[in-house]
């Protein structure tokens, strides 16, 4: 019972006292101003989720905050979207533009970040200066150019592509005007994260006898895995949520155009059927919730511990 | 043959940044080697040189007859062990062993063989499929030699090996690495700032400051003959006594006591340095004597430090531990003339 008593936390300041409310406040007012961010983030995507499965007679009368009060629920609104629109062949070519788009970026900048970082050149620091001046140009600057060189000087229009009939090709200028406008951002994050690996592991390898690609596929890629996954998942949300740069490049034709697309067509400017929209904007929410929570497990701390030092 | 020559190396990152000056050493094979210095006096430099991890400016360095400046490390079949051991942290206990033999593509089965063989000498074989995270400093300090050992390399390079091991087990640690190097019979070069590691392991020890070299000889050598006075200070706890000297013949004259020297040196002003242990509780017999204000006695059980003032000069002695003396009190102290050395004021180069 002694060890018991000892133990237990020492409250001397008397109830009401100045400084038992600021003890109080302390435990409690960071749980209180935690749950409250919660709420004020996840309001817009319960309201969503609530209205898509209220009647749309519902929905353009009252609040989704009324929802229990004529308890009136359906799926109405998820089997119109199912039927009406062309949400398969959608979500098929988000997946045909955002998984290479993603994968083009992150392989190019991992090679690009290890020079950056491990290797010696002649202008080098000069050469990131620039990479990372890169991260602040807007990417709309970039369309007309970009596009004039993709029709006029390649002859990549959408029907030029087609006819070739290799599956795919169609995205190709998608796929590569997203690796640009990701790679800045994406070897920046890399080659910080390279440079602050130890050297001395580079050095033990150099004596050990592998070379510079053994380096980088036994012993940077394997100590990189949470510098990737986020990258990764920062890509593909992004590649997953355009509409602007899928809609330039690829335009509107159904059988190219992603999820964003689709979506976006689904409403017309006088809002009807705005009803299948939120429904749909639940599918499309669907792929990055699984990819984040996946990658997730990979952002683990202390990756590194025990490489270095006792 | 696996012996080391450092021919005239120089190592220069600027033009007036020379971090090694004209470096001449001759390693011979199946010897331990121990460069010392404190820090920044380029002997990590040295031996990095030698690993091919930094280039060299000019001179030349053999490993047996064969120049290695431009040889590339993984060619020049060292192995080095690393302050931070560096290890693999993804790779298992095995696996970071067994590394280097895999970049030379060996055969499964003798690769096998090899690490098992280092993990039995080093004590690892019950975690041979830990990763590093889950071993204590000294364990992963092993592994560290074991990925070394693997390879049979013709010199070995130790990086301040033990530096980040505490007290206990650097001491076990020394003594196995002694046994190591008489078992695995290669050569050793050990890089550390720690004069007692140089001393305690050494076959010879090479002593650098600030970028030159500055003695090269066997532990007892260097201790009982050190070149300058930069050696004199450096090797040896407590360090050497300095007093500034007036010499004429074959006396020096200091503050507070005059020595009778061995031979005699041309007259001028020195620096006379002389071990605490030559300080004794007997009067000399060629009547150096001196007398010792003492400030501070430490009592370790087999020894006695005091510390004090002879005349100006602060002054240390290790004396019997059953003498019996205490702070405030004048001790008469008598100087060991045999082993006392004498420094050049200008050059600080020893007379004897």
């Amino acid at each position: 019972m002694t060890v018991a008593a000892a133990t237990q936390p020492v409250t001397t300041s008397a109830r009401f006292s100045p400084s038992w409310l600021a003890q109080v406040l302390q435990r409690y007012l960071l749980h209180i101003v935690i749950i409250g961010l919660t709420i004020a983030w996840m309001a817009p995507t319960v309201g969503l989720l609530v209205s898509s499965f209220r009647p749309f007679d519902l929905t353009k009368s009252s609040g989704w905050w009324t929802a229990l009060s004529p308890f009136e629920f359906t799926l109405q609104n998820y089997s119109d979207v199912l039927s009406q629109s062309n949400l398969g062949q959608a979500f098929f070519n988000s997946f045909m533009i955002a998984v290479p788009a993603t994968v083009i970026p992150t392989t190019i900048a991992a090679f690009a970040a290890y020079a950056f970082s491990w290797m010696k050149f002649p202008g080098r620091n000069w050469i990131f200066l620039a990479l990372v001046g890169l991260l602040a140009v807007p990417l709309q600057l970039t369309f007309v150019p970009v596009l004039g060189v993709y029709v006029h000087q390649l002859g990549w229009t959408a029907d030029n592509l087609a006819a070739t009939g290799i599956p795919g090709l169609p995205w190709l200028p998608l796929w590569l005007a997203h690796a640009g406008y990701g790679l800045p951002f994406a070897i920046y994050l890399l080659a910080n994260f390279f440079r602050a690996l130890p050297s001395d592991l580079f050095e033990s390898a150099e004596i050990d006898g592998a070379g510079t690609l053994t380096v980088f596929f036994r012993i940077i890629l394997p100590l990189s895995v949470p510098a990737l996954a986020s990258l990764v998942i920062f890509q593909f949300l992004w590649v997953w949520n355009d509409l602007l740069v899928a809609l330039i490049y690829v335009g509107g034709a159904p059988e190219v155009a992603p999820l964003t697309v689709n979506l976006a067509d689904l409403t017309t400017s006088l809002g009807q059927g705005s009803n299948l929209l939120t429904a749909a904007a639940f599918f499309s929410m669907i792929v990055p919730l699984i990819v984040f929570l996946s990658l997730q497990r990979y952002f683990v701390r202390g990756i590194l511990a025990g490489s270095v030092k006792g | 043959m696996s012996s080391v020559t450092y021919d005239h190396v120089v190592k220069r990152y600027t033009a007036d940044v020379t971090v090694v000056k004209d470096l001449n050493v001759d390693i011979k094979d199946k010897e331990f080697m121990v460069l010392v210095g404190p820090s920044g006096c380029g002997k990590s430099t040295a031996l990095r040189m030698l690993a091919g991890l930094e280039s060299i400016t000019e001179g030349q360095i053999r490993i047996g007859e064969r120049v290695v400046n431009n040889v590339a490390a993984k060619d020049r079949d060292i192995a080095m062990v690393f302050q931070s051991y560096a290890l693999y942290p993804h790779m298992s206990v095995y696996d970071n062993m067994a590394f280097p033999l895999q970049m030379q593509h060996m055969k499964k089965d003798e690769m096998d063989r090899r690490v098992k063989n280092a993990s039995k000498i080093l004590g690892l074989d019950p975690f041979l499929n830990r990763k590093p995270r889950a071993l204590s400093g000294g364990q992963r300090q092993r592994v560290a030699l074991g990925r070394a050992i693997v390879r049979s390399p013709k010199v070995f390079l130790l990086d301040e090996p033990l530096s980040n091991l505490d007290a206990k087990l650097r001491g076990q640690t020394r003594i196995e690495l002694q046994k190591l190097h008489r078992e695995l019979e290669t050569t050793f070069i050990y890089v550390t700032h720690d004069q007692v590691e140089a001393m305690t392991m050494g076959d010879r020890i090479a002593i650098m400051n600030a970028g030159i070299l500055q003695q090269v000889g066997t532990p007892g050598d260097v201790y009982d003959h050190p070149a300058n006075l930069f050696v004199a200070g450096f090797i040896g706890t407590p360090t050497m006594n300095f007093v500034p000297v007036t010499t004429s013949d074959s006396t020096a004259k200091a503050s507070g006591f005059e020595a009778k020297l061995p031979k005699s040196v041309p007259a001028g002003k020195g620096t006379l340095g002389f071990r605490p242990e030559a300080l004794t509780d007997r009067p000399s017999a060629d009547g150096s004597n001196l007398q010792m204000k003492v400030d501070v006695v430490e009592r370790l059980g087999s020894d006695q430090y005091l510390y004090g003032q002879v005349g100006g000069d602060q002054v240390t002695a290790r004396v019997d531990p059953r003498m019996k003396v205490a702070p405030g009190d004048t001790a008469q102290l008598g100087l060991d003339t045999r082993s006392i050395h004498l420094f050049d004021s200008e050059s600080e180069a020893a007379f004897f």
